[in-house]
Protein backbone atom coordinates (compact mmCIF):
# COMPACT_ATOMS: atom_id res chain seq x y z
CA UNK A 1 0.00 0.00 0.00
CA UNK A 2 1.33 2.91 -0.61
CA UNK A 3 1.54 6.30 0.88
CA UNK A 4 -1.82 8.06 -1.52
CA UNK A 5 -3.70 5.09 0.09
CA UNK A 6 -2.50 5.43 3.29
CA UNK A 7 -3.61 9.11 3.75
CA UNK A 8 -6.88 8.50 1.49
CA UNK A 9 -7.76 5.52 4.35
CA UNK A 10 -7.37 7.83 7.02
CA UNK A 11 -9.06 10.61 6.24
CA UNK A 12 -11.79 8.67 5.20
CA UNK A 13 -11.66 7.11 8.56
CA UNK A 14 -11.88 10.75 9.99
CA UNK A 15 -14.33 11.66 7.47
CA UNK A 16 -16.31 8.44 9.21
CA UNK A 17 -15.54 9.35 12.90
CA UNK A 18 -17.47 12.99 12.16
CA UNK A 19 -20.88 11.27 11.54
CA UNK A 20 -20.62 7.86 13.81
CA UNK A 21 -20.57 8.65 17.29
CA UNK A 22 -19.09 5.58 18.31
CA UNK A 23 -15.78 6.01 15.88
CA UNK A 24 -15.57 9.52 16.93
CA UNK A 25 -15.41 8.99 21.16
CA UNK A 26 -12.95 6.09 19.79
CA UNK A 27 -10.72 8.51 17.91
CA UNK A 28 -10.87 10.71 20.56
CA UNK A 29 -9.52 8.45 23.46
CA UNK A 30 -6.85 7.21 20.83
CA UNK A 31 -5.87 11.29 20.38
CA UNK A 32 -5.55 11.53 23.77
CA UNK A 33 -3.77 8.74 24.02
CA UNK A 34 -5.93 6.91 26.79
CA UNK A 35 -6.16 3.86 24.51
CA UNK A 36 -3.65 3.21 21.86
CA UNK A 37 -5.24 0.73 18.56
CA UNK A 38 -4.25 -2.76 17.94
CA UNK A 39 -5.40 -2.73 14.70
CA UNK A 40 -8.03 -5.16 16.07
CA UNK A 41 -11.80 -3.71 16.65
CA UNK A 42 -11.89 -4.00 20.48
CA UNK A 43 -8.49 -5.15 21.37
CA UNK A 44 -6.39 -2.16 22.70
CA UNK A 45 -3.85 -0.99 24.75
CA UNK A 46 -4.65 1.26 28.09
CA UNK A 47 -2.88 4.15 29.07
CA UNK A 48 -1.50 4.62 32.68
CA UNK A 49 -4.39 7.05 32.98
CA UNK A 50 -7.30 4.72 32.43
CA UNK A 51 -6.00 2.22 34.56
CA UNK A 52 -5.79 4.61 37.58
CA UNK A 53 -9.60 5.37 36.89
CA UNK A 54 -9.97 1.25 36.80
CA UNK A 55 -8.41 1.10 40.01
CA UNK A 56 -10.08 3.91 41.82
CA UNK A 57 -13.71 1.84 40.42
CA UNK A 58 -12.22 -1.07 41.90
CA UNK A 59 -11.45 0.20 45.03
CA UNK A 60 -15.11 1.32 45.22
CA UNK A 61 -16.96 -1.42 43.90
CA UNK A 62 -14.77 -3.73 46.46
CA UNK A 63 -16.19 -1.37 49.51
CA UNK A 64 -19.19 -1.38 48.32
CA UNK A 65 -19.64 -5.82 48.79
CA UNK A 66 -16.36 -6.83 50.68
CA UNK A 67 -18.15 -7.05 53.80
CA UNK A 68 -20.57 -9.85 52.60
CA UNK A 69 -17.98 -11.91 50.83
CA UNK A 70 -16.52 -14.70 52.62
CA UNK A 71 -13.32 -14.81 50.24
CA UNK A 72 -11.94 -12.43 46.93
CA UNK A 73 -10.58 -13.89 43.85
CA UNK A 74 -9.14 -12.97 41.18
CA UNK A 75 -8.94 -15.04 38.39
CA UNK A 76 -7.04 -15.07 35.06
CA UNK A 77 -8.00 -14.69 31.26
CA UNK A 78 -7.93 -18.50 30.38
CA UNK A 79 -10.13 -21.44 32.34
CA UNK A 80 -10.65 -24.66 31.42
CA UNK A 81 -12.24 -25.44 28.40
CA UNK A 82 -14.57 -28.09 29.72
CA UNK A 83 -16.18 -24.94 31.55
CA UNK A 84 -17.46 -24.20 28.25
CA UNK A 85 -19.87 -27.17 27.58
CA UNK A 86 -20.35 -27.23 31.51
CA UNK A 87 -21.82 -23.72 32.03
CA UNK A 88 -24.02 -24.52 28.55
CA UNK A 89 -22.08 -21.33 27.04
CA UNK A 90 -21.42 -23.24 23.56
CA UNK A 91 -24.64 -23.98 23.13
CA UNK A 92 -25.73 -20.12 23.87
CA UNK A 93 -23.13 -18.21 22.84
CA UNK A 94 -20.92 -19.88 20.41
CA UNK A 95 -20.16 -17.01 18.05
CA UNK A 96 -18.68 -15.36 21.07
CA UNK A 97 -15.99 -18.35 22.65
CA UNK A 98 -12.75 -18.37 21.93
CA UNK A 99 -10.41 -21.50 22.65
CA UNK A 100 -6.98 -21.90 22.68
CA UNK A 101 -4.60 -23.93 20.40
CA UNK A 102 -1.25 -24.77 20.20
CA UNK A 103 1.41 -26.91 17.93
CA UNK A 104 1.33 -30.41 19.43
CA UNK A 105 3.71 -31.96 16.24
CA UNK A 106 6.83 -33.38 15.43
CA UNK A 107 10.09 -31.82 13.42
CA UNK A 108 8.30 -33.04 10.20
CA UNK A 109 4.88 -31.43 11.01
CA UNK A 110 6.67 -28.64 12.28
CA UNK A 111 8.57 -27.77 8.59
CA UNK A 112 5.24 -27.92 7.22
CA UNK A 113 4.08 -25.18 9.60
CA UNK A 114 6.68 -22.95 8.43
CA UNK A 115 6.21 -23.88 4.79
CA UNK A 116 2.81 -22.38 5.95
CA UNK A 117 3.77 -19.36 6.98
CA UNK A 118 6.69 -18.64 4.85
CA UNK A 119 3.88 -19.17 2.13
CA UNK A 120 1.46 -16.22 4.16
CA UNK A 121 -0.84 -19.13 4.29
CA UNK A 122 -3.00 -20.15 7.14
CA UNK A 123 -0.96 -21.28 9.90
CA UNK A 124 -2.93 -21.85 12.63
CA UNK A 125 -4.75 -24.97 10.76
CA UNK A 126 -1.58 -26.87 11.75
CA UNK A 127 -2.24 -26.35 15.42
CA UNK A 128 -4.34 -28.72 18.35
CA UNK A 129 -7.04 -27.71 20.25
CA UNK A 130 -5.72 -27.53 23.55
CA UNK A 131 -7.68 -27.98 27.52
CA UNK A 132 -7.77 -24.05 28.01
CA UNK A 133 -10.52 -21.46 27.05
CA UNK A 134 -10.80 -18.14 27.11
CA UNK A 135 -13.02 -16.49 29.77
CA UNK A 136 -16.48 -15.77 28.34
CA UNK A 137 -17.80 -14.96 32.22
CA UNK A 138 -16.15 -14.32 35.36
CA UNK A 139 -17.74 -16.06 37.41
CA UNK A 140 -18.05 -19.38 35.61
CA UNK A 141 -14.64 -20.39 36.90
CA UNK A 142 -15.83 -19.99 39.94
CA UNK A 143 -18.37 -22.46 40.15
CA UNK A 144 -16.57 -25.71 40.02
CA UNK A 145 -14.97 -24.89 43.30
CA UNK A 146 -18.62 -24.32 44.87
CA UNK A 147 -19.71 -27.62 44.63
CA UNK A 148 -21.65 -29.68 47.95
CA UNK A 149 -23.13 -28.02 51.02
CA UNK A 150 -22.74 -24.17 50.98
CA UNK A 151 -22.97 -22.64 54.93
CA UNK A 152 -26.52 -21.25 56.81
CA UNK A 153 -27.29 -18.17 55.04
CA UNK A 154 -25.34 -18.93 51.88
CA UNK A 155 -22.25 -17.26 50.29
CA UNK A 156 -21.28 -14.41 48.82
CA UNK A 157 -17.86 -14.26 46.58
CA UNK A 158 -15.95 -11.19 45.43
CA UNK A 159 -14.48 -11.92 41.93
CA UNK A 160 -12.01 -10.17 39.57
CA UNK A 161 -12.18 -11.44 36.20
CA UNK A 162 -10.77 -11.29 32.68
CA UNK A 163 -12.35 -11.83 30.33
CA UNK A 164 -13.13 -11.93 26.57
CA UNK A 165 -15.82 -12.17 23.86
CA UNK A 166 -15.40 -12.18 20.26
CA UNK A 167 -17.61 -9.40 19.17
CA UNK A 168 -14.87 -6.66 17.03
CA UNK A 169 -16.58 -3.62 17.03
CA UNK A 170 -16.02 -0.24 16.80
CA UNK A 171 -17.55 0.88 19.65
CA UNK A 172 -14.85 1.54 22.15
CA UNK A 173 -17.16 0.36 24.79
CA UNK A 174 -17.47 -3.48 23.22
CA UNK A 175 -14.11 -4.44 23.88
CA UNK A 176 -13.08 -8.30 23.28
CA UNK A 177 -10.78 -8.43 26.16
CA UNK A 178 -12.09 -6.81 28.68
CA UNK A 179 -12.98 -7.16 32.99
CA UNK A 180 -15.61 -7.72 35.43
CA UNK A 181 -15.51 -7.17 39.20
CA UNK A 182 -18.15 -8.97 40.75
CA UNK A 183 -20.25 -10.06 43.56
CA UNK A 184 -21.66 -13.74 43.30
CA UNK A 185 -24.31 -15.02 45.56
CA UNK A 186 -24.62 -18.58 46.35
CA UNK A 187 -27.63 -20.21 48.13
CA UNK A 188 -31.64 -20.14 48.02
CA UNK A 189 -33.58 -18.40 45.18
CA UNK A 190 -34.75 -15.88 48.08
CA UNK A 191 -31.15 -14.74 48.85
CA UNK A 192 -30.54 -15.18 45.39
CA UNK A 193 -32.88 -12.16 44.37
CA UNK A 194 -32.16 -10.20 47.57
CA UNK A 195 -28.55 -10.08 46.42
CA UNK A 196 -29.63 -9.36 42.75
CA UNK A 197 -31.80 -6.16 44.14
CA UNK A 198 -29.99 -4.97 46.60
CA UNK A 199 -26.96 -4.37 43.73
CA UNK A 200 -29.46 -2.57 41.37
CA UNK A 201 -29.94 -0.02 43.95
CA UNK A 202 -26.46 -0.22 45.35
CA UNK A 203 -25.07 -0.02 41.86
CA UNK A 204 -27.76 2.93 40.06
CA UNK A 205 -25.98 5.22 43.96
CA UNK A 206 -22.58 4.11 43.38
CA UNK A 207 -23.19 4.93 39.56
CA UNK A 208 -24.99 8.56 40.46
CA UNK A 209 -22.44 9.35 42.98
CA UNK A 210 -19.79 9.55 40.29
CA UNK A 211 -22.36 12.11 38.41
CA UNK A 212 -23.40 9.39 35.93
CA UNK A 213 -26.78 9.37 34.50
CA UNK A 214 -27.87 5.54 34.82
CA UNK A 215 -30.92 3.79 34.46
CA UNK A 216 -31.98 0.07 35.46
CA UNK A 217 -33.89 -1.85 32.51
CA UNK A 218 -34.63 -5.52 31.99
CA UNK A 219 -32.52 -6.80 29.75
CA UNK A 220 -31.27 -10.18 27.56
CA UNK A 221 -28.45 -11.64 27.08
CA UNK A 222 -27.54 -12.15 22.89
CA UNK A 223 -28.10 -15.98 23.19
CA UNK A 224 -27.60 -17.70 19.83
CA UNK A 225 -29.98 -18.59 17.24
CA UNK A 226 -33.58 -19.64 17.60
CA UNK A 227 -33.16 -21.70 20.57
CA UNK A 228 -31.61 -18.70 21.32
CA UNK A 229 -34.45 -16.22 20.99
CA UNK A 230 -36.50 -18.54 22.93
CA UNK A 231 -34.02 -18.20 26.01
CA UNK A 232 -34.04 -14.77 25.63
CA UNK A 233 -37.59 -14.05 25.66
CA UNK A 234 -37.71 -16.44 29.26
CA UNK A 235 -34.86 -14.52 30.86
CA UNK A 236 -36.71 -11.22 29.91
CA UNK A 237 -40.11 -12.33 30.85
CA UNK A 238 -39.03 -13.40 34.42
CA UNK A 239 -37.11 -10.22 34.52
CA UNK A 240 -33.73 -12.40 35.47
CA UNK A 241 -31.23 -10.27 33.88
CA UNK A 242 -31.46 -6.31 35.16
CA UNK A 243 -28.71 -3.74 33.11
CA UNK A 244 -27.52 -0.96 34.26
CA UNK A 245 -27.36 1.66 31.23
CA UNK A 246 -25.74 4.67 30.37
CA UNK A 247 -25.88 6.70 27.58
CA UNK A 248 -22.07 6.93 26.61
CA UNK A 249 -22.14 7.13 22.50
CA UNK A 250 -25.79 7.14 22.47
CA UNK A 251 -29.00 8.11 24.03
CA UNK A 252 -31.42 6.13 21.95
CA UNK A 253 -29.26 2.94 22.75
CA UNK A 254 -27.49 3.35 26.25
CA UNK A 255 -24.26 0.90 27.11
CA UNK A 256 -24.74 -1.43 30.05
CA UNK A 257 -22.54 -0.74 32.17
CA UNK A 258 -23.26 -2.96 35.10
CA UNK A 259 -25.50 -6.10 35.30
CA UNK A 260 -27.36 -7.95 37.94
CA UNK A 261 -28.65 -11.22 37.22
CA UNK A 262 -30.64 -13.95 38.65
CA UNK A 263 -29.28 -17.61 36.98
CA UNK A 264 -31.92 -19.67 38.96
CA UNK A 265 -30.62 -23.12 39.37
CA UNK A 266 -28.57 -23.03 36.57
CA UNK A 267 -24.81 -23.38 38.28
CA UNK A 268 -26.23 -24.99 41.07
CA UNK A 269 -27.55 -28.02 39.18
CA UNK A 270 -24.44 -28.27 37.11
CA UNK A 271 -21.91 -27.94 39.59
CA UNK A 272 -23.59 -29.39 42.17
CA UNK A 273 -24.10 -26.65 44.70
CA UNK A 274 -26.49 -27.23 47.70
CA UNK A 275 -27.99 -24.62 49.60
CA UNK A 276 -28.60 -24.63 53.31
CA UNK A 277 -32.02 -25.99 53.48
CA UNK A 278 -30.67 -29.43 51.16
CA UNK A 279 -32.07 -27.72 47.53
CA UNK A 280 -30.26 -27.17 44.63
CA UNK A 281 -28.38 -23.64 45.33
CA UNK A 282 -29.71 -20.61 43.44
CA UNK A 283 -27.15 -18.12 42.35
CA UNK A 284 -26.46 -14.63 41.26
CA UNK A 285 -23.87 -11.98 40.96
CA UNK A 286 -23.77 -8.48 40.11
CA UNK A 287 -20.98 -7.39 37.23
CA UNK A 288 -19.17 -3.91 37.17
CA UNK A 289 -17.63 -3.79 33.42
CA UNK A 290 -15.11 -1.81 34.52
CA UNK A 291 -13.75 -0.30 31.73
CA UNK A 292 -17.46 0.17 30.35
CA UNK A 293 -17.62 2.67 33.84
CA UNK A 294 -14.64 3.84 33.09
CA UNK A 295 -15.50 5.14 29.40
CA UNK A 296 -18.88 6.48 30.62
CA UNK A 297 -16.84 8.77 32.95
CA UNK A 298 -14.38 9.83 30.40
CA UNK A 299 -17.39 10.60 28.29
CA UNK A 300 -19.76 12.56 30.61
CA UNK A 301 -16.76 14.36 32.81
CA UNK A 302 -14.00 15.13 30.44
CA UNK A 303 -11.03 13.14 28.78
CA UNK A 304 -9.00 15.04 31.44
CA UNK A 305 -9.12 14.06 34.52
CA UNK A 306 -8.15 17.83 36.19
CA UNK A 307 -11.80 19.12 34.13
CA UNK A 308 -13.39 16.42 36.24
CA UNK A 309 -15.82 17.39 39.12
CA UNK A 310 -13.77 17.28 42.44
CA UNK A 311 -15.96 15.31 44.66
CA UNK A 312 -15.88 12.74 41.56
CA UNK A 313 -12.10 12.82 41.70
CA UNK A 314 -12.15 12.61 45.88
CA UNK A 315 -14.36 9.17 45.48
CA UNK A 316 -12.05 7.53 42.87
CA UNK A 317 -8.69 8.89 44.55
CA UNK A 318 -7.80 10.31 41.75
CA UNK B 1 -49.60 -36.67 19.40
CA UNK B 2 -49.92 -36.89 23.44
CA UNK B 3 -47.76 -39.80 23.39
CA UNK B 4 -45.11 -38.11 21.01
CA UNK B 5 -44.74 -35.01 23.02
CA UNK B 6 -44.39 -37.54 25.83
CA UNK B 7 -41.89 -39.56 23.89
CA UNK B 8 -40.08 -35.87 23.01
CA UNK B 9 -40.02 -35.10 26.88
CA UNK B 10 -38.72 -38.60 27.84
CA UNK B 11 -35.62 -38.13 25.21
CA UNK B 12 -34.48 -34.55 25.66
CA UNK B 13 -36.69 -32.94 28.77
CA UNK B 14 -34.30 -34.39 31.34
CA UNK B 15 -37.07 -34.81 33.42
CA UNK B 16 -36.71 -36.52 37.15
CA UNK B 17 -39.71 -37.78 37.00
CA UNK B 18 -41.49 -39.85 34.35
CA UNK B 19 -42.63 -37.94 31.35
CA UNK B 20 -44.99 -40.70 30.19
CA UNK B 21 -46.77 -41.25 33.13
CA UNK B 22 -47.36 -37.39 33.65
CA UNK B 23 -50.52 -35.69 34.40
CA UNK B 24 -51.37 -33.51 30.64
CA UNK B 25 -51.48 -30.47 33.24
CA UNK B 26 -48.38 -30.98 35.52
CA UNK B 27 -46.08 -28.05 35.82
CA UNK B 28 -43.27 -29.24 33.20
CA UNK B 29 -40.86 -26.62 34.79
CA UNK B 30 -41.91 -27.66 38.76
CA UNK B 31 -41.02 -31.46 37.53
CA UNK B 32 -37.60 -30.31 36.65
CA UNK B 33 -37.76 -29.06 33.10
CA UNK B 34 -34.97 -26.56 32.97
CA UNK B 35 -34.74 -23.76 30.62
CA UNK B 36 -31.80 -25.09 28.08
CA UNK B 37 -33.59 -28.32 28.49
CA UNK B 38 -37.18 -26.91 27.10
CA UNK B 39 -35.19 -25.44 24.39
CA UNK B 40 -34.25 -28.97 23.31
CA UNK B 41 -37.55 -29.98 23.35
CA UNK B 42 -38.90 -27.07 21.14
CA UNK B 43 -36.31 -28.52 18.49
CA UNK B 44 -36.68 -32.35 19.04
CA UNK B 45 -40.66 -31.11 18.62
CA UNK B 46 -40.17 -29.16 15.52
CA UNK B 47 -38.49 -32.36 14.43
CA UNK B 48 -41.07 -34.86 15.35
CA UNK B 49 -44.15 -32.85 14.40
CA UNK B 50 -42.36 -31.04 11.03
CA UNK B 51 -43.27 -27.57 11.92
CA UNK B 52 -41.59 -24.38 13.45
CA UNK B 53 -42.76 -22.58 15.93
CA UNK B 54 -43.28 -19.30 15.08
CA UNK B 55 -41.52 -16.60 17.02
CA UNK B 56 -44.67 -15.47 19.92
CA UNK B 57 -44.58 -19.22 20.57
CA UNK B 58 -40.95 -18.95 21.36
CA UNK B 59 -41.64 -18.95 25.44
CA UNK B 60 -41.27 -20.31 28.23
CA UNK B 61 -45.15 -20.70 28.49
CA UNK B 62 -45.44 -22.54 25.64
CA UNK B 63 -43.87 -25.47 27.07
CA UNK B 64 -45.37 -25.52 30.60
CA UNK B 65 -47.40 -28.47 30.19
CA UNK B 66 -48.01 -31.41 28.09
CA UNK B 67 -51.44 -29.74 27.44
CA UNK B 68 -49.91 -26.35 26.44
CA UNK B 69 -47.40 -28.14 23.91
CA UNK B 70 -50.71 -29.58 22.32
CA UNK B 71 -52.53 -26.37 22.21
CA UNK B 72 -49.50 -24.78 20.52
CA UNK B 73 -48.71 -27.57 18.00
CA UNK B 74 -52.32 -28.22 17.55
CA UNK B 75 -52.65 -24.28 15.80
CA UNK B 76 -49.25 -25.44 13.87
CA UNK B 77 -50.00 -28.53 12.63
CA UNK B 78 -53.59 -27.60 11.62
CA UNK B 79 -52.87 -23.96 10.03
CA UNK B 80 -49.35 -25.56 7.88
CA UNK B 81 -52.31 -28.16 6.42
CA UNK B 82 -54.57 -25.22 5.52
CA UNK B 83 -51.68 -23.58 4.02
CA UNK B 84 -50.21 -26.57 2.16
CA UNK B 85 -53.67 -27.14 0.80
Amino acid sequence: MNAANILGAAQLESRRGRSDPYLAFRQELFDEGLLVPTGVDGLYLRAERFEEIVRGLDVLVSLAGRAEASATYHFPLVMSRALLDRTDYVRSFPDLLGTVQSFAGDDRAHAELLRTVEEGGEWVAHLEPTDIALCSAACHPLYPSQSGPLPFGGRTVEVYGQCFRHEPSVDPARMQAFRQHEFVYLGTPEGARRHRDLWVERALSLHRSLGLEVEAVVANDPFFGRSGRMLAANQRDEALKIEIVSPICSSESPTAITSANCHEDHFGLEFDIVADDGAVAHTACVGFGVERVTLALLHTHGLRKESWPPSVRNVLGL
Amino acid sequence: MEQMIRQVLADYGRLPVDAMTLDVDADLYRCGLTSHASVNVMLALEDAFDVEFPQELLRKKTFESIFAIEQALSGLVTSDRVSSV
